[in-house]
């Protein structure tokens, strides 16, 4: 027993401890360093500030989280909340879509269009910061009229927000939720 | 659907085309060559065997061996559950989270140290960021290696004679941290944090809504390091809750790239290093084929089951099933990651796998329950690989009335023995877990859906916890104290019989004398070989899963369409 402790537990202890000091505290430490020193606005969560008119400065979220907007003169995400994991193809599923539809059609009973899916469905995190070109688009006539401004300037600001593909060929475009609306309460 | 497929196949050619390089480089680091970094790390490498003293010089059989990967493994289980019950003593706490209930702690040390990574709990409200960087942090560097290590004992058993020794653990062990996994994990944590991956020791940042003015807290950590190994070392355990889908985790197309390279580079460099240590190219290549169209085949269905056969919904646009989908990775690079995360025994999500559809999520339940092979967990896939390599050697053998022979060894009872254990452990436990469960009189109750996707929630989670993969059907609740302790058992079993087994297997193998190659002799790498192993994988797979798979995702589709 005594022989087994020294050759297996004793070396088996050192060198957790020796991995923990190198793996756990020194790798953890240089990758906090040098991201702190190099990006520090994306290592500290990509937060977005705004200046409110008596010039103080406000943290209103951070770039890479979406949250919820409700209101018609807000571009809205997708829904908020915890992560989906309802069955695409079940009843439960069935309903919510059918209640997110009808309140898109609520806010706005002049829009005809067909939805585009990413609105009207969770997503994977609960706060997917983006949503597709087309959910954009679907709803800049809305924006336009409850704001009070023309369609082409609800468009340039959406443009402004929308990320490119990589490359020219990978993934989708795709707009930018919290990015569009500071940037609309910033043109009145 | 064209610009899918593309990014798809440029995603594998990059995949192999880094994979290669770097299993030379493997090969080299674990025969105990010089390397590039041996400059910066050999140093460091020599005072650590000094401070282990001479147990890091032995030579050792696959007991000695054995008994040192449980004796690391064991304080490695005591070290997680220290961490977890104890944190709200210790600083590095500034959320002020609690030591953890028993029955979780059980359970996360056993899945961090069997490199499963199966998660009951949520990382940003559960653990303090001191335990995830000294508990599982270095668990998801550590087991890896241990799997890493294991394998190449593996293989010393296939190329040495009349030699029961199957190399040093404690050498294995440090030189594939060392050497192969701290300095990838680097770059790849930096690539992440210039993506927008968090990785700070401050506490959460308080945020007020644009639109309400409700106060929120953003959650900060150390992410970007724990997510670049988790990855890397085929872990999948998540800083966040909702993992790579949660964009702290994974921020852009960029970064999923990145963290979908990383999840199955390391396999793939393992295959051909494989083939470079037994000096025949050739057999590296078999497998690598064999795995390429078993990853190919699940990501065709996957794709084209995610992309036609989403529900339709009156007044909306159907462009596929975005249930459970970041809008930035669309269809394309979830259906890619699901079938990456189930292959390689990964893990991690950057989609709801409960929210595909009944037959895109099925296909990864079975890429899991072929016994993670297709690339599989870093070392424990190849070795799971090459015991049914053995198998289909011996069928073979056994067809056309020869004696069954693998790299010069000729294969005998104990040999198959050992790989019967190794193949049967697996679906076994799948199986009585999931029985278990189904007896438990709450089990209904548990379930995120309701009736046969709720089944297919169950069987997803038990062929998750019994292959030591740790992706989840999520809807299912899973932080109770009898699936923390069945899940726990399973999850031990699961990793330590297969892998005792595999290091007899290489002790066994080492005692022989070479088969000198003849007429006689059964080819391993041609086309036959190649189409006889996929047939026995899938045979095996089959015979274990298709009854059961009737009754979750097959009657689920059934139903809906």
């Amino acid at each position: 027993m005594k022989a087994f402790i020294k050759e297996n537990l004793q070396p088996a202890f050192r060198l957790l401890l020796i991995m923990t000091l190198i793996c756990g505290l020194g790798y953890t430490l240089l990758v906090t360093g040098m991201g702190q020193l190099f990006f520090y606005q994306q290592a500290n969560g990509s937060i977005v500030t705004v200046s409110a008119a008596d010039g103080s400065k406000k943290n209103v979220g951070s770039q890479l989280l979406g949250q919820p907007f409700t209101e018609s003169q807000y571009l809205i995400g997708r829904p908020v909340g915890t992560a989906s994991q309802l069955s695409p193809v079940g009843k439960e599923q069935e309903d919510l879509v059918a209640q997110r539809v009808a309140f898109f059609k609520a806010l706005d009973p002049t829009n005809q269009q067909a939805i585009p899916m990413d609105l009207v469905t969770q997503s994977g995190s609960g706060v997917d910061p983006e949503i597709s070109l087309e959910a954009a688009q679907y709803q800049v006539a809305r924006i336009a009229k409850e704001r009070q401004i023309s369609q082409e300037a609800v468009e340039k600001v959406i443009q402004d927000h929308t990320s490119g593909k990589l490359f020219g060929t990978i993934g989708e475009s795709r707009v930018n939720v919290l990015g569009v609306n500071i940037a609309l309460d910033e043109l009145e | 659907m064209s610009a899918i497929l593309i990014n798809q196949l440029l995603f594998l050619v990059v995949l192999i085309g880094l994979g290669i390089p770097l299993g030379f480089y493997t090969y080299q680091v674990m025969s105990g060559k010089h390397v590039w970094t041996s400059a910066f790390l050999a140093p460091l490498e020599k005072m650590i065997y000094r401070l282990l003293g001479k147990q890091a010089k032995v030579e050792m059989n696959a007991k000695k061996y054995t008994f040192s990967v449980l004796a690391f493994s064991f304080l490695s289980f005591i070290a997680v559950m220290f961490f977890m019950l104890l944190q709200g003593y210790f600083p590095g706490n500034p959320n002020g989270a609690e030591g953890t209930s028993l029955s979780l702690a059980f359970n996360t040390a056993i899945s961090f140290v069997t490199n499963t990574n199966w998660q009951a709990y949520a990382g940003e409200t559960t653990l303090s960021p001191l335990t995830q960087m000294l508990a599982l942090t270095v668990q998801n560097f550590v087991s890896a290696g241990v799997g890493i290590a294991v394998l190449f004992a593996l293989l010393r058993g296939f190329i040495s004679k009349n030699s029961r020794n199957l190399g040093n653990f404690w050498q294995d062990l440090t030189r594939a941290v060392l050497y192969v996994l701290l300095p990838l994990s680097l770059v790849i944590a930096l690539i992440l944090v210039s993506q927008g991956v968090v990785q700070s020791f401050g506490g959460a940042v308080e945020t007020y809504l644009l639109e309400t003015g409700e106060k929120v807290l953003v959650p900060l950590g150390t992410a970007a390091s724990q997510i670049a190994i988790k990855q890397l070392g085929t872990n999948g355990g998540g800083y966040f809750g909702a993992n790579s889908a949660f964009p702290f985790e994974n921020p852009t197309v960029f970064s999923n790239f990145v963290e979908n390279i990383a999840i199955l580079i390391i396999p793939v460099a393992l295959i051909v290093s494989f083939g470079l240590f037994v000096k025949e190219m050739k057999q590296g290549r078999t497998i690598l084929i064999v795995s390429f169209i078993l990853l190919v085949l699940a990501l065709i269905g996957v794709t084209m089951s995610e992309y036609y056969m989403a529900p339709h919904f009156t007044d909306v646009l159907a462009n596929g099933n975005l249930e459970g989908k970041e809008v930035r990775f669309g269809i394309g690079w979830s259906s890619l990651w699901a079938v990456s995360t189930t292959a390689a025994s990964n893990g991690s999500v950057n989609a709801m796998m409960d929210s595909f559809t009944p037959l895109g999520g099925m296909i990864p339940m079975f890429l899991m329950q072929l016994g993670e092979i297709v690339f599989g967990g870093a070392g424990s896939g190849l070795y799971g690989m090459i015991a049914f390599v053995l198998l289909t050697v011996f069928i073979a053998g056994l067809l056309v009335g020869r004696t069954p022979e693998y790299l010069g060894k000729k294969i005998e009872p104990f040999d198959m023995k050992m790989v019967c254990l190794v193949i049967l452990t697996p679906p076994i436990l799948t199986l009585v877990g999931s029985m278990i469960f189904t007896l438990h009189p709450d089990s209904a109750a548990w379930l995120g859906n309701s009736g046969a996707h709720g089944f297919s929630e169950m069987l997803y989670n038990f062929s998750s916890l019994a292959n030591n993969n740790g992706s989840a059907f999520a809807g299912m609740e899973t932080n109770t104290t009898f699936l923390n302790v069945l899940g726990g058992c399973i999850m031990l079993l699961v990793r330590f019989i297969p892998m005792t087994a595999i290091l007899f297997l290489g002790e066994n193998l080492g005692k022989k004398k070479m088969v000198a190659v003849s007429e006689g002799t059964l080819s391993t790498t041609n086309g036959t070989f190649t189409f006889m192993l996929l047939g026995v994988i899938l045979l095996i797979g089959a015979l274990s899963f298709l009854p059961v798979m009737g009754l979750g995702p097959i009657a689920d589709f059934f139903i809906h369409s």
